[in-house]
């Protein structure tokens, strides 16, 4: 039994007179899911708002049809729209931790939720949260609805929302991005959920994401969206294993999962030198006090880094990952232990000796939306270093910063904006570029992709990859996402909780994983190779 | 995904107000700023009567065509002694934002850059001088120093310290936090070169805006100072002295309170004006 019930006519949604989404048409029927993938800017948030009737009211204006059920969402009057959100549409946000009202219990905010469906007595309401919260999965439903919101991890707050959403009974879940904000072990489950809820109840899902994988493994459908204008539609299977599009086979190309030898030939040329090691972790512990509790934050971490090599660190947050690296930087003090970078110590040195060996190790942060100061423009921001240290005179330095910047692939109308006028991938260029303008022989990236699009990550690792068979680089890449990590890193170590579960040849340890944890985290990169087939759609 | 896109869009929804214009609010307070500061810098271009000398056959007129604001008890033109004591007000109301600013900037910087026992002193020195009502410590400090009105500009800027080492310190708080000052530590600058390169900068918008909000504030402080006596004696025609002199006629001749009560609140509102606009299009 299939009908439609979202049909999305000739859709068009401008912000202030820029038109943003134009002429999207799309069809979604009960009990089957399609994802809307694009590049950030691409319009499928725009799209997932204008269903929901959440465009800003003063300058988002949407035409075309939306209709749910046979009901025109856009047209209709809002006091008869109002009733239908919540109760017959869905919404799943991205970010779990924001999505909660911190000072309220998860309880008292369910009851809201709850009162969608009618039930006007407390008893009654409180027995179906209660429910719900068992059906999606959380272990002990009267503890969390007791809990504020800060007190449950990501994964559990994600797993209350989704409950949330389908405790009305909703014919359609909108779900943005649900699982972005989560590790990879956590995503696979809230995705597992979602699935089955979706087979169970015989909810319509609108997926929303960046991650064509994701989407491939996850959806029926598949719309892909370029600057608010489809590209290409249809079932998975057909997009995904033949795409007519050129951008949706640039997207597949893109996807580190489909492509794990993309770099091989190219890492191929580096000379590694397995003798002189440039990083060696020994035996180090790190402790934090939390609230009276020690935390052993790393707990006898050892591994080294050859010359010229990548070395990844891969485990989930809360791992320790975060920590080695900042003990590394000399960010942080170790307990006991031993970090060397080319030889040298880190630890136990004065401020100017540490300055001396930060000099050969620098670091690419996660985030290049709050790692460049807004304040300066883009060729000061990699001029400073030089700057700093004092390497030449001034002309040299001005010189050598244009040579990074040119090196990482930023063209020259670029250099005199400041960050916040760059996009996230021309930002994360330019962090690059600031690394590596002191031509340091270990350049340690955490997480330098996660906050950005397949496509732009496919460009940063393109370039990443050259710079090092160009430079002779040293990285020590730090990462959840374990297609990422095969694509470029030779070695690898796993962390849990701190403590080294699996270690060694990057191949091997993904390839055939020895650990039951490393097994989970290979098993939760989703796997569109294995899609279904497509389910014929009857009328 | 979001989290990405947002700062994308709201940079683009900056850009739209701008474009949208100026609010007419705004443009009519920007020119009453422009005249007060057209009448601080050269006085005489703009009223042919002398402010000090008047004409006693002519005192106490009501406002007219000839005396805008009418003329006072010595036959003195008082819009002229408005436009020609604009300039001590508004320096004076200058000055006591710039010891403002740059003592309270500096105290709440490096209070919440360097934190620990620094932040504790420099905090106990604010509580203290934020206890003590404004008005009061400024009329202090002008008994002590001298009744002029240069000496209550200053009072005026030391009452006003505590607010701004308040707002700066919390700024610096929050920048230093920011991961781009960590890295700039990573980058190799020393402590100094990060607190004045980035974390200055980045921590001095608010402060900035707060100090447009001061200056209407000062003006107002030193005309209710200027009204107790406690700024240069007449003939000097500070604003608030003009007010307090022309209070003895107020039954018989309410211009010569309303006329330069009405220059003060113009200026101030528009000053508050023009502030929280340059607030909102941060």
């Amino acid at each position: 039994m299939t009908d439609t019930l979202l049909s999305v006519r000739d859709l068009a949604v401008s912000y202030g007179g820029r038109r943003v989404v134009s002429d999207v048409s799309f069809d979604l029927h009960r009990g089957r899911s399609l994802a809307l993938i694009g590049e950030s800017g691409s319009g499928k948030s725009t799209i997932a708002k204008a269903v929901l009737r959440l465009l800003p009211r003063d300058s988002g204006h949407a035409e075309g049809r939306v209709l749910l059920e046979g009901d025109d969402v856009l047209a209709l009057p809002l006091a008869r729209f109002r009733p239908l959100r919540g109760r017959r549409l869905g919404f799943v946000p991205q970010d779990p931790a924001s999505a909660l009202n911190p000072v309220r219990t998860i309880g008292s905010q369910a009851h809201e939720a709850a009162a969608l469906t009618g039930e006007r007595d407390a008893a009654r309401r409180r027995a179906a949260i209660l429910e719900v919260f068992e059906r999606v999965g959380l272990a002990d439903p009267e503890r969390v609805y007791r809990s504020y919101p800060h007190q449950l991890s990501g994964g559990m707050l994600q797993r209350v929302l989704i409950g949330l959403a389908v405790l009305p009974a909703p014919a359609l879940l909108v779900a943005d991005e649900p699982t972005s904000a989560l590790d990879v072990t956590i995503q696979k489950r809230i995705l597992d959920l979602l699935t089955e809820l979706r087979t169970s109840l015989g909810i319509g899902l609108l997926l929303i994401t960046h991650d064509l994988a994701l989407a491939a493994e996850r959806a029926d459908e598949l719309v892909v969206l370029r600057d608010g204008v489809i590209q290409e539609a249809g079932p998975v299977a057909e997009v995904f294993a033949s795409p007519r599009s050129e951008y949706a086979a640039a997207l597949r190309a893109d996807v580190p999962a489909l492509s794990p030898d993309r770099y091989r030939a190219v890492l191929a040329e580096r000379r590694i030198d397995p003798a002189r090691p440039a990083v060696q972790v020994s035996d180090v512990v790190k402790t934090f006090r939390v609230g009276g509790e020690e935390l052993r934050a790393v707990d006898d971490v050892s591994f080294e880094v050859a010359a010229g090599s990548t070395h990844a660190l891969v485990g989930e947050s809360g791992s320790g990952k975060t920590t080695t690296v900042r003990l590394l930087l000399g960010l942080e003090t170790p307990d006991a232990g031993d970090l060397r970078v080319a030889g040298e110590p880190v630890h136990g040195r004065s401020r100017t000796d540490l300055r001396t060996v930060r000099r050969h190790l620098q670091l690419v942060y996660q985030n290049p939306f709050t790692s460049l100061d807004p304040s300066w423009h883009v060729e000061s921001l990699v001029r400073e270093p030089l700057d700093r240290y004092r390497v030449g005179d001034r002309r040299a330095r001005r010189a050598a910063a244009r040579a990074a910047l040119v090196a990482v692939g930023l063209r020259e109308h670029l250099w005199r904006r400041r960050a916040a006028a760059l996009s996230g991938g021309q930002r994360q260029r330019v962090a690059i570029a600031r690394a590596l303008v002191l031509e340091p022989d270990v350049l340690v990236l955490d997480e330098p992709t996660s906050a950005l699009d397949v496509t732009v990550q496919a460009e940063i690792l393109d370039v990443l990859a050259r710079l090092q068979v160009e430079r002779g680089l040293t990285y020590l890449f730090v990462s959840h996402d374990l297609a990422l990590v095969r694509q470029i890193a030779d070695t690898v170590t796993v962390l849990r909780h701190g403590r080294v579960v699996e270690h060694g040849p990057a191949t091997e340890v993904l390839e055939n994983p020895q650990h039951p944890y490393t097994r989970s985290l290979v098993a939760a990169v989703p796997d569109p190779r294995g899609i279904r087939p497509a389910v014929p759609v009857t009328a | 995904m979001t989290a990405v896109l947002s700062p994308l869009l709201a940079g683009a929804d900056a850009t739209a107000r701008r474009r949208r214009g100026i609010p007419v609010a705004v443009v009519v307070s920007f020119l009453v700023i422009v005249v007060a500061a057209a009448w601080a810098l050269a006085p005489a271009l703009f009223t042919g009567y002398d402010p000090i000398v008047g004409d006693t056959s002519e005192k106490l007129l009501a406002p007219s065509a000839v005396h805008w604001f009418g003329t006072d008890n010595l036959g003195r033109d008082v819009l002229a002694r408005v436009i020609f004591g604009t300039r001590s007000s508004v320096l004076s109301a200058l000055i006591a934002v710039g010891i403002a600013v740059v003592v309270g900037g500096l105290l709440g910087l490096v209070a919440g850059f360097f934190g620990g026992l620094v932040d504790v002193v420099t905090a106990r020195v604010v509580d203290v001088l934020l206890a003590i009502p404004s008005f009061l410590l400024a009329v202090v400090v002008v008994s002590s120093l001298g009744f002029q009105t240069i000496n209550a500009a200053i009072a005026t800027g030391v009452s006003a310290v505590a607010v701004f080492a308040r707002v700066m310190r919390s700024e610096a708080l929050k920048v230093r936090g920011t991961v781009y000052v960590e890295a700039a530590e990573l980058q190799g600058g020393s402590r100094a070169h990060v607190l004045l390169t980035h974390v200055l900068p980045n921590a001095s918008r608010s402060v900035l805006s707060l100090a447009v909000l001061q200056f209407g504030v000062s003006i107002l402080v030193i005309a209710g100072l200027a009204f107790l006596g406690y700024g240069d004696p007449p003939p000097a025609s500070d604003w608030g002295l003009l007010v307090s002199a022309g209070k003895d006629y107020l039954v018989s001749s309410p211009w010569l309170v309303y006329a330069p009560s009405a220059v003060i609140v113009a200026v101030v509102l528009s000053i508050n004006r023009v502030s929280r606009w340059l607030r909102a299009k941060d």
